[in-house]
């Protein structure tokens, strides 16, 4: 993400900006497809979870290694149903006024620059403080108003006509204050803003929290939210997954690959590859142009699946039988 | 028979997987069990795996939840086990069967005779559910809940129309009575593994839970063997629940005091006006810790866990040094550090472990080697009885220390009526601790440890 916090919370805006509202979605079978539509091929536990999000208004509380996919799925449910996709980074430190709304001081004050000539026809001819007083005040907080206010990524999750897909990522790496303030948006979609007023959702988001469990979540978030885990994906899954990614991959370098990552996994390693890597890897192949997984090719190109050289190190003893296997399950002798 | 079945409200077999689910440890509150009838009233009860999926998502929460979770689900939705079970062991009933015409006044025998395996297995539920089987708590119960049950469902009348068959002594008669009594027989045993089935779901939790209250607040020189293992994932999570919430460094807004400089600074890019205020806090630090545990013989059943959990705070404080003595006093920081807990344990109990304590020399061994290392800021934690084997107490090092530190605290396994008696030099030390407690189970521990560091403000 981008190191400034200011520009965390951006619209991905790949909607077809048509203003039908959302159709109650029918079935788990119709998120599993409009997600596969989408790019994403989801297990079924996270369709259902979906599905549940969708019909009882509830955010999903995502959890699992990194690079299973936890922040593509927010973005393969936008892109599924064309909603808005408003992504939210944690991090420590972040407050309120980077969350949900800050005001324009800027523009208050290069206002209030330009108006000060104003200031005096206003106030007129009074003849004492009170009477000025009293004439400004009917003018009302014309400062703190909408027009003044900078909307943050969870205000503006709320003020979207059709709704959107809200992804608060990594919320783990929030502090606990952050989290209490998440809980009043988390269960009424309604934030209050002291000089506003109450901001209801018009149309209530589709909230997905994602973490990588390095602090434990509160009990109080957890209660508010279904919560998913995604694991790493099986054999079947996996192939499934790359296939969609890496179109026009071989069919059998693809099962040899995948049977090679799943061997991979079974060890002891700092680092798990993750789905993601699979898919890294599977590209670096493509374009390579193998198609026969060899062990000269994969001493090569581990190092795009394991990130750690202790990792390259212990896996490099073992790169010979678990290539061999690969072969051998995909049929190759 | 199956007419009697009261067709259980939706809710029902919901309300009894949250019992289920409760006692296998998960943590279910009210509001979920909420979510999960509205999630169900979505879903519906009609495919096993999106049920499944379903209140998974919805009461499990952690993963080591949904491995309780998938465990207590497939315990509870296991009824067709019970036809395929009766299925097996079925054979040459088939002859007895077809043998119409003979049914008494008893709805249990047409059951029987029949081999009517849905109808059996409802009846069982039924006759359970009357039972009150969900209340089943302890072992010792399964023979009466399994003779209710059968009673539930007429046993009773069976016993009596097989011994009706048998006095009138017909051939067929007698065929007939041999028929219905294997059957009983295995219908005994499919009740008894429901019985078994509905201990294992409603009453495994709750021992389990009764067990680690009981355990807490055991003394901890009483604890036995084969409860080891279950204290030594108490004291993991206690650790682990002191380290989570201690571990970060904390700081407190000061009510309503501006910090009229940082304010300033802050607000430069508008020509100094105060758009933002920023106000004073106060950072709340992580103790330096400095611990003195006590492993000679007559705390050695204590020094286990004191020493475990010592190694858990290791890993909750960043700022703690830790040392261990009977005879003689040793630095143990590194041994916590670099080595899992077991072996750490016995590294250092071997080190320096089970000799007789002298008190006079430990003290005496660390103003020599670590005196210089205690400031104004660090708390002494001391883990003894205090039992000195009437050597000399060296009370003056511990006045040195408790002038340099900030304070002493001095956590004693005894029960405070046996300090000072014998060779106890509890009361001697006592005037320069800054506070003296008894620590003799793993909730004083708790308690102890929780307010030590809460006060390092």
């Amino acid at each position: 993400m981008s190191a400034f916090p200011e520009r965390h919370g951006r619209i991905m805006d790949n909607a077809q900006n048509n203003d039908t509202p959302l159709k109650p979605l029918q079935s788990i079978d119709e998120v599993d497809a409009g997600l596969s539509a989408a790019g994403y091929i989801a297990s079924r536990p996270i369709s259902t979870a979906i599905y549940l999000a969708h019909h009882l208004q509830k955010p999903i509380l995502v959890e699992g290694p990194a690079g299973v996919g936890k922040t593509e799925l927010a973005k393969s449910v936008a892109a599924w149903l064309s909603l808005p996709l408003i992504r939210m980074q944690c991090y420590e430190g972040l407050d309120e006024s980077k969350a949900l709304y800050e005001w324009k001081y800027g523009k208050q004050l290069l206002y209030t620059q330009i108006l000060k000539d104003k200031v005096g026809s206003v106030i007129g001819e009074s003849d004492n403080l009170a009477v000025a007083l009293d004439k400004l005040h009917s003018f009302g907080d014309i400062f703190f108003s909408r027009n003044f206010l900078e909307p943050r990524p969870l205000l503006r999750a709320l003020e979207q006509p059709r709704g959107c897909v809200l992804l608060i990522d990594e919320i783990d790496k929030s502090d606990q204050e952050f989290e209490a303030f998440l809980l009043e948006i988390l269960s009424d979609y309604q934030v209050t803003v002291p000089e506003i007023g109450t901001v209801s959702a018009m149309v209530p988001p589709i909230v997905l929290l994602t973490s990588n469990s390095t602090r434990d979540l509160g009990d109080a978030l957890k209660r508010r939210c279904l919560h998913l885990h995604i694991g790493f994906p099986d054999e079947r899954l996996e192939a499934r997954i790359i296939a969609s990614r890496v179109p026009g991959i071989d069919a059998r370098l693809l099962k040899q690959l995948v049977s090679f990552v799943q061997q991979l996994r079974a060890l002891d390693l700092k680092k798990l590859p993750s789905v993601s890597e699979t898919i890294d890897w599977a590209k670096v192949l493509v374009l390579m142009h193998t198609s026969v997984l060899e062990v000269a090719v994969v001493r090569d190109t581990l190092n795009v699946l394991l990130k750690f050289e202790a990792d390259i190190e212990a896996a490099g003893k073992q790169l010979a039988g678990m290539t061999h296997k690969a072969q051998r399950e995909a049929g190759i002798a | 028979m199956p007419g009697r079945v009261d067709a259980p409200t939706a809710s029902e077999p919901l309300r009894r997987f949250l019992q289920v689910a409760r006692g296998a440890g998960l943590r279910v509150s009210a509001a979920e069990g909420i979510d999960a009838a509205r999630a169900l009233d979505v879903i519906g009860y009609g495919d096993r795996a999106a049920l499944k999926d379903t209140l998974g998502l919805v009461l499990a929460k952690t993963p080591d939840e949904k491995a309780l979770y998938h465990e207590a689900f497939e315990l509870y939705f296991k009824h067709e086990a019970f036809s395929a079970a009766i299925d097996e062991s079925d054979d040459g009933a088939a002859a007895g069967a077809a043998d119409p015409g003979q049914g008494s006044g008893n709805a249990l025998s047409p059951l029987l005779t029949e081999d009517n395996r849905a109808g059996l297995a409802a009846a069982m539920e039924a006759a359970a559910r009357e039972s009150g089987v969900e209340n089943i708590r302890f072992f010792t119960q399964k023979n009466l809940y399994t003779r209710r049950i059968l009673m539930a469902m007429g046993l009773r009348a069976v016993e009596d129309e097989i011994e009706a068959l048998r006095r009138d002594e017909t051939p067929q008669g007698m065929e007939r009575a041999g028929l219905l009594e294997s059957r009983v027989a295995r219908l005994r045993e499919a009740v008894r593994d429901l019985v078994e089935r509905n201990m294992l779901l409603f009453a495994k939790g709750e021992n389990e839970q009764y067990r680690e209250e009981l355990l807490k607040s055991a003394r901890l020189s009483n604890i036995e063997r084969r409860d080891m293992e279950r204290m030594r994932v108490l004291v993991r999570q206690m650790a682990k629940k002191l380290a989570a919430r201690y571990a970060k460094t904390r700081r407190r807004r000061l009510r309503g005091q501006l910090d009229v400089r940082r304010t300033l600074r802050k607000n430069m890019g508008w020509g100094g006006i105060p758009f933002v205020t920023v106000w004073k806090q106060k950072r709340i630090e992580k103790p330096r810790v400095m611990v003195l545990c006590d492993v000679s013989g007559s705390v050695a059943a204590m020094s286990q866990f004191l020493l475990m959990f010592l190694y858990a705070l290791n890993e909750a404080l960043s700022d703690i040094r830790s040392f261990a003595y009977s005879g003689s006093l040793i630095e143990v920081s590194e041994i916590l550090e670099k080595e899992p807990v077991e072996q750490a344990i016995e590294k250092i109990m071997e080190a320096i472990g089970f000799g007789s304590s002298n008190y006079g020399n430990a003290f005496a061994d660390f103003e020599d080697g670590w005196m210089k290392l205690v400031t104004n800021k660090t708390t002494l934690i001391i883990l003894g009885d205090a039992r000195g084997n009437h050597n000399e107490p060296r009370t003056e090092i511990l006045a040195r220390l408790s002038q340099r530190s900030k304070r002493i605290i001095w956590l004693n396994p005894e029960y405070p009526t046996l300090w000072g008696t014998g060779d106890s030099d509890m009361r001697r030390y006592a005037p320069f601790c800054n506070l003296l407690m008894e620590c003799s189970t793993l909730r004083h521990l708790e308690r102890a440890i929780s307010g030590i560091l809460e006060g390092s403000s």
